[in-house]
């Protein structure tokens, strides 16, 4: 397993991949490979592409990745889509449009499924950006799955986000709504040759005048940038080229006004927590579950001869060295 | 956790016919594997750099054209210069019989000709690959 690390570090791609995979996978003792590479994290500019389904997403990303790399930036792609919530099969189709890409060894692409995450992504993609960021990807595109109103977890992610509209998707009130229309640090009207194009960039216009964040918030006017069809191949490319220059343009306003932190400290707090999680909880539960305890438990209670609140305090007291429960007083902490 | 298995789809060459790999790829889904698709109009290079980054168990490679010959070899040849020749390599389309001997003794696991009942694939991957370790 060490050696799996020590291979990432090295830049191996392969060993990378699998690493993501046993991010995935959820294998046991891959912390002792991620520990090693946590510390040599944040240098990538994380970018976060969103939208709904059939938006673009990955068209924009295509053509990003090849803006990018005309600056010799080397880019990482994560791009994530939804697990059958009945096999919890997938089908992984966002790399279609990124194959022109795929002898390039600076580019890494790495298709991943929701597995059931709600939040638009999987939940390995926060550990595994740190892999690609490792790896010396200067840029990392996360793209999300198709997206509705609150698959909001890649703000928790990125340090720009993008939010892909296309015309016809609604009348104005669904640009004030709540949600996913208050994430964006850059909106990208796609294929704006077609009808709505114009009012729905008034729409969002007007919604971003209104707003608090772009008013009082981290003082970043969020731009609107219309994206020409993919069918005039050069004016998409240049419009893609002005999203690219946008989205540096972000990333230097929040190292300029010491932004970029407080971006990244609500997913490192995430991480703490998962990390606790998993050496905390997980060998407790893996425990209870192994003697058949858990289970004997749930009797109980079914048959209400104990309460859940009473159990966990008695668990707790087999475990922590200091009583959960003492006096009352500390129930405000938990 | 337990692994799932991942698999590429891929169509080298010029051949446009793609309703079988997307047949498959849904068929694939509903057994609950991870399913890449990359679409057609692939070049060996392109699907052997696609399997590494992406580390799937097995390769699925749909040809129709005739070019199998070539293009199904430089595959699992390429995969093997990159040390990655534990990732399986199985083939379908228009295959005529003659070719399959060479094609086996050139790495491709398994072929899959037209009329192929889907659970008779699916029913070979479950007993021949395994999510690697």
């Amino acid at each position: 397993m060490a050696n799996l690390g020590e291979r990432v570090l090295a830049g191996d791609i392969r060993a990378a991949s699998r690493l993501i995979r046993n991010l995935e996978d959820g294998i046991p003792d891959t912390d002792l490979i991620m520990k090693d590479i946590f510390l040599k994290t944040g240098k990538s500019h994380v970018i976060g592409i969103t939208g709904a389904p059939g938006a673009g997403k990955s068209t924009l990303t295509d053509e990003l990745i090849a803006a990018f790399r005309k600056k010799d930036r080397s880019v990482g792609v994560m791009a994530v889509d939804p697990s059958s919530p009945f096999t919890g099969g997938a089908i992984l189709g966002d790399r279609i449009r990124m194959m022109r890409h795929a002898e390039d060894k600076k580019v890494f692409v790495r298709s991943m499924a929701s597995r059931g995450n709600m939040g638009g992504l999987s939940k390995a993609v926060g550990e595994s950006i740190h892999v690609m960021d490792v790896l010396g990807q200067e840029v990392i595109i996360v793209e999300t799955c198709g997206v509705g109103q609150q698959e909001v977890d890649i703000i928790n992610h990125a340090h720009t986000v993008i939010v892909v509209l296309v015309p016809g998707m609604g009348d104005e009130v669904q640009a004030l709504k709540a949600g996913l229309m208050e994430i964006a640090d850059i909106f990208v009207i796609n294929k704006a040759d077609r009808d709505g194009a114009g009012k729905l960039y008034k729409e969002v216009l007007s919604v971003i005048e209104m707003s608090s964040r772009n008013c009082g918030g981290d003082g970043w006017t969020i731009p609107v940038l219309m994206v020409e069809s993919v069918l005039e191949p050069h004016k998409f490319a240049a419009s893609v080229a002005a999203l690219g220059e946008k989205i540096e343009e972000h990333h230097q306003y929040l190292v300029a006004n010491n932004l970029i932190e407080a971006r990244i400290r609500n997913k490192t707090a995430a991480e703490l927590n998962e990390a606790l999680w998993a050496s905390i909880m997980q060998p407790v539960l893996n425990e209870l579950n192994a003697e058949g305890e858990f289970e004997m438990m749930v009797d109980q209670l079914m048959k209400r001869h104990i309460d859940p609140y009473t159990l966990a305090r008695e668990i707790a007291g087999r475990y922590m060295k200091r009583s959960p429960c003492g006096d009352g007083s500390s129930a405000d902490q938990s | 956790m337990s692994r799932k298995l991942r698999v590429l789809i891929a169509k080298p060459g010029l051949d446009g016919h793609d309703r079988g790999a997307k047949v498959l790829a849904r068929a694939f889904r509903d057994e609950g594997y991870e399913v890449i698709y990359t679409g057609c109009h692939q070049t060996p290079e392109m699907i052997a750099a696609v399997a590494i980054q992406e580390d799937v168990d097995l390769v699925g490679l749909s040809c129709l054209s005739g070019a199998h010959n070539y293009l199904f070899p430089q595959v699992t040849r390429l995969l093997k210069e990159e040390g990655a020749d534990d990732i399986v390599v199985m083939g379908g389309g228009i295959i005529p019989e003659q070719d399959h001997a060479a094609l086996h003794e050139a790495g491709i696991a398994a072929i899959f000709g037209p009329g192929t009942p889907l659970d008779a694939i699916t029913g070979w991957i479950n007993d021949n690959v395994k999510p690697r370790d």
